[in-house]
């Protein structure tokens, strides 16, 4: 071979050849003897060997400094270098699919652990991404595969480099997590424990009339006696509440609003002294809060109508301060928009209405007429059993009317076992 | 020969690097430690007295005597866990057999019946409105089922995937509605979930190990909620922005149950230690612990009576013990199950309490006289 040097203006084919008998990268060169002379050869396997190693390698080459990239692009194939993440779906891809090779199933589990936080967020990438392949035809989802699959045996992160970003987030991540946390609880405003404490024995003392293990339930616990009295009389509507329901009312606001029953009385009373609006409120807060997300907007405009808008029909009075807050917030309106607004209307009631209605006529009336239920006489023969009648299924009820926004109204129906459960 | 793309690229600094990591790491753990410690001393400043101290002026309790009232039986294997119905009769229970009942307790019968395709139903809940039930848990995914009594109809078929984590599903609880559902898994995290679009609101990050329990507060704002797990610890979180607002880690093993106090200004939860333990929140410490040595299996479940006078355990050694929250004292000892008490809560009236148990059956037990 007579060419093995470059000379100026070589040529292409000149560069390869040169290449070629490089004596670390080029071919293995041997010694033929051919007569008495001996020249130097190639073995035509080699040659093509050679050739076929280093066209892989400009092709990848071209791929990698994109000059070669496919058609449509899909978010996971940026260019180099490839960020973890994208590494992280393509993974949880093949492992959705079954067909993880087994190698990597290691680097797979280290960067779980590693990025844990987004952990929901590759699955669910993952996800979207083969729904979405899925709907392309059967040749051009192969096509995307192997390109995919080429591309990551290239640009996969390398084991050593993840194992050094490893120590980082497995390590410290724990113990930031508890720094933080620790440096937030020192911040705390805490009580001393006579007046915690004090609050149990309270509690306890002021609720133990209440508790049917602790004093029975009139007219009878149903469990023992078969008889579904106790429940019927203490549904969510009835024409008559008993005297202990009434008496929880006063127990605190928040009992109060909590019984379907004690939250329409106290919106009656509410209507007298004309602010049921703030009642009103609370409750579109709380469906909002509470309710489908996809209702949300609507909702928080419907709110914003009729009781937050200059000159709406129930304007509710809000300090400055948190009214131009809220109404920032509707600008961008998401499920706890409302939260301020709706504390504050809250705590107007509490401090103010509430404890009016507790002295109010209203209430006391209520309280007068309620029923104290007689205690049922043990029967004379124990060992009789009641016929235990079965109750309509709130989820029976709720197919009838459908439900609207998910609030808890099913519970109620059930409760209204007349007919069925009350006669012996 | 080898092509020149998979030769891996060299990292010098490798060693250096590694040094630095060190370093860091050490300052880290100490500087929590120190944290922690400083922690504990600003608790303990404000502990001036003892519950049962406070609890002396209150009238001791009698004897209870409680009766199991029904047995519900029909499950195949071990029963896992268990959540009343809003309307005080109504109950679902899942199993390890991967079967998931709604019985109406009152009258002990098989409303619906829902095959889950995985083993081991780990968690199960009842909607607030009583139109569907939530499940799940070897499968890593929570599941809503809407109750339909149209006898045609597959349950199975009208199934709603909701929750999607990376482990087990160990529990998981409806909001105040049928919208939005809280569940805390294997994989050390807790999420909130929205069950029209199965999006995920909200994920709470704080657990070295997996999660087992939690239990929403019955507050005035309805922002919190508590969990506990395996790395000994509970935390209380906000829902709005996922971060820990509490941690207690006085526990020395599991804690596989948490539920609050009536009033949500406390806490109880029940570990693998053998105890209970109450702890106060506006305290920010742990003010009770129930124990006897003679107790050494650990606890599954825990509950409180509508007032909250009464602690109900659940016990690995198949008991159920009953305990005087101010006290302190164990007030009575429950048998009937034949293996480990797995699950227990009161029903919403706070008439009658319900176990779950390994023996497959169910009991909902009442008081019968109060001597």
């Amino acid at each position: 071979m007579t060419i093995n040097t470059l000379a100026k203006g070589g040529s292409v084919f000149i560069i390869l050849i040169v290449a070629m008998q490089d004596p670390d990268m080029g071919m293995k060169m041997r010694n033929q003897r051919l007569l008495i002379t001996v020249i130097p050869m190639v073995k035509g396997v080699e040659f093509l060997l050679w050739f076929l190693t280093e066209a892989l390698h400009v092709g990848d080459m071209l791929v990698r400094y994109g000059y070669i990239y496919p058609l449509k692009e899909p978010r996971s194939y940026t260019r180099w270098p490839a960020s973890e993440l994208d590494y992280a779906i393509y993974l949880a891809k093949k492992n959705i699919r079954k067909q993880g090779e087994r190698w990597n199933m290691k680097g797979y589990s280290l960067l779980h652990k590693r990025i844990n936080h987004t952990w929901d967020f590759v699955v669910m990438q993952a996800r979207e991404q083969l729904r979405a392949s899925k709907q392309r035809r059967k040749a051009d989802r192969i096509v995307l595969e192997c390109q995919e699959q080429a591309y990551w045996l290239i640009n996969r992160p390398p084991v050593r480099s993840l194992s050094s970003l490893l120590c980082v987030h497995l390590c410290f991540r724990p113990f930031c997590l508890q720094i933080e946390t620790s440096k937030r609880a020192l911040g705390r405003n805490r009580v001393k424990s006579s007046i915690c404490l004090e609050s149990f024995t309270k509690y306890s003392e002021q609720y133990q009339n209440h508790d049917p293990i602790m004093q029975g339930c009139l007219p009878s616990n149903p469990w023992i006696s078969d008889d579904t009295a106790h429940w019927t009389m203490n549904s969510e509507m009835v024409p008559v509440p008993t005297r202990l329901r009434v008496e929880r009312w006063s127990f605190s606001f928040m009992e109060l609003l909590n019984d379907v029953m004690g939250r329409k009385e106290f919106m009656t009373y509410l209507e007298k002294e004309f602010s049921a609006e703030n009642l009103c409120f609370w409750q579109a807060c709380e469906d909002i809060r509470h309710g489908e997300s996809s209702k949300i907007i609507e909702k928080v405009e419907e709110v914003y109508k009729n009781f937050l808008a200059p000159g709406a029909a129930r304007w509710v009075n809000i300090d400055s301060k948190t009214m131009d807050k809220t109404l920032e917030g509707i600008k961008h309106p998401h499920r706890f928009v409302m939260d301020d607004a709706q504390m504050h209307i809250y705590f107007l009631m509490k401090k103010d209405s509430y404890p009016r209605y507790l002295k109010s006529e209203l209430y006391k009336n209520m309280l007068a007429k309620a029923i104290v239920p007689q205690e049922t006489k043990k029967s004379v023969f124990p060992f009789m059993r009641r016929q235990r009648h079965a109750s309509p299924s709130p989820a029976q009820a709720a197919s009838q009317t459908p439900p609207e926004g998910g609030r808890a109204k099913g519970a109620g129906q059930a409760g209204t076992n007349s007919a069925a459960g009350s006669n012996a | 020969m080898r092509p020149k793309y998979m030769r891996s690229p060299l990292i010098p600094e490798m060693a250096t690097q590694e040094v630095q990591l060190n370093e860091t790491l050490a300052h880290l753990k100490t500087e929590s430690e120190t944290l922690k410690s400083k922690l504990e001393e600003e608790r303990a400043k404000l502990h001036d007295v003892e519950l049962h101290q406070v609890a002396e002026k209150v009238e001791g309790l009698g004897q209870f005597v409680m009766k199991t009232r029904r047995t519900l039986k029909g499950h195949g294997n071990k029963v896992l866990c268990m959540d009343w119905c809003k309307d005080k009769r109504r109950i679902v229970s899942s199993s390890q057999d991967g079967k998931v009942i709604v019985w109406d307790a009152f009258t002990t019968n098989k409303e619906h019946a829902v095959t889950m395709p995985c083993t081991w139903v780990m968690a199960c809940a009842y909607a607030p409105s009583g139109c569907a039930v939530a499940c799940g848990g070897l499968d890593n995914k929570c599941s809503v089922y809407p109750l339909s009594l149209d006898k045609n109809e597959n349950l199975a078929a009208k199934k709603k995937s909701v929750a999607m984590h990376t482990n087990y599903l160990s529990a998981c609880s409806f909001t105040n509605s049928d919208m939005q559902i809280l569940t805390s898994s294997g994989d050390g995290t807790c999420a909130l979930w929205d069950v029209e679009s199965g999006q995920l609101l909200q994920s709470f990050h704080g657990h070295a190990a997996d999660v087992l329990c939690l239990d929403l507060a019955p507050s005035e704002t309805g922002n919190t909620f508590v969990s506990g797990g395996c790395d000994k610890k509970a935390n209380v979180w906000d829902m709005r922005s996922g971060q820990c607002i509490q941690s207690f880690e006085t526990h020395e093993s599991d804690i596989n149950s948490v539920r609050y106090y009536p009033s949500g200004d406390a806490f109880a939860s029940g570990s693998d230690d053998a105890t209970c333990r109450l702890y106060d929140l506006r305290a920010d410490r742990e003010v009770a612990i129930y124990s006897k040595e003679s107790i050494i299996f650990g606890v599954s479940s825990v509950d409180f009576s509508l007032s909250g006078r009464l602690l109900f355990g659940g016990y690995n050694d198949y008991t159920i013990n009953v305990w005087d929250v101010l006290k302190g004292t164990r007030v009575s000892i429950l048998f009937g199950h034949e293996n480990r008490v797995s699950t227990l809560r009161v029903s919403p009236d706070g008439t009658a309490f319900c176990t779950g148990s390994w023996d497959h059956t169910l009991r909902v037990r009442a008081i019968c006289s109060l001597i």
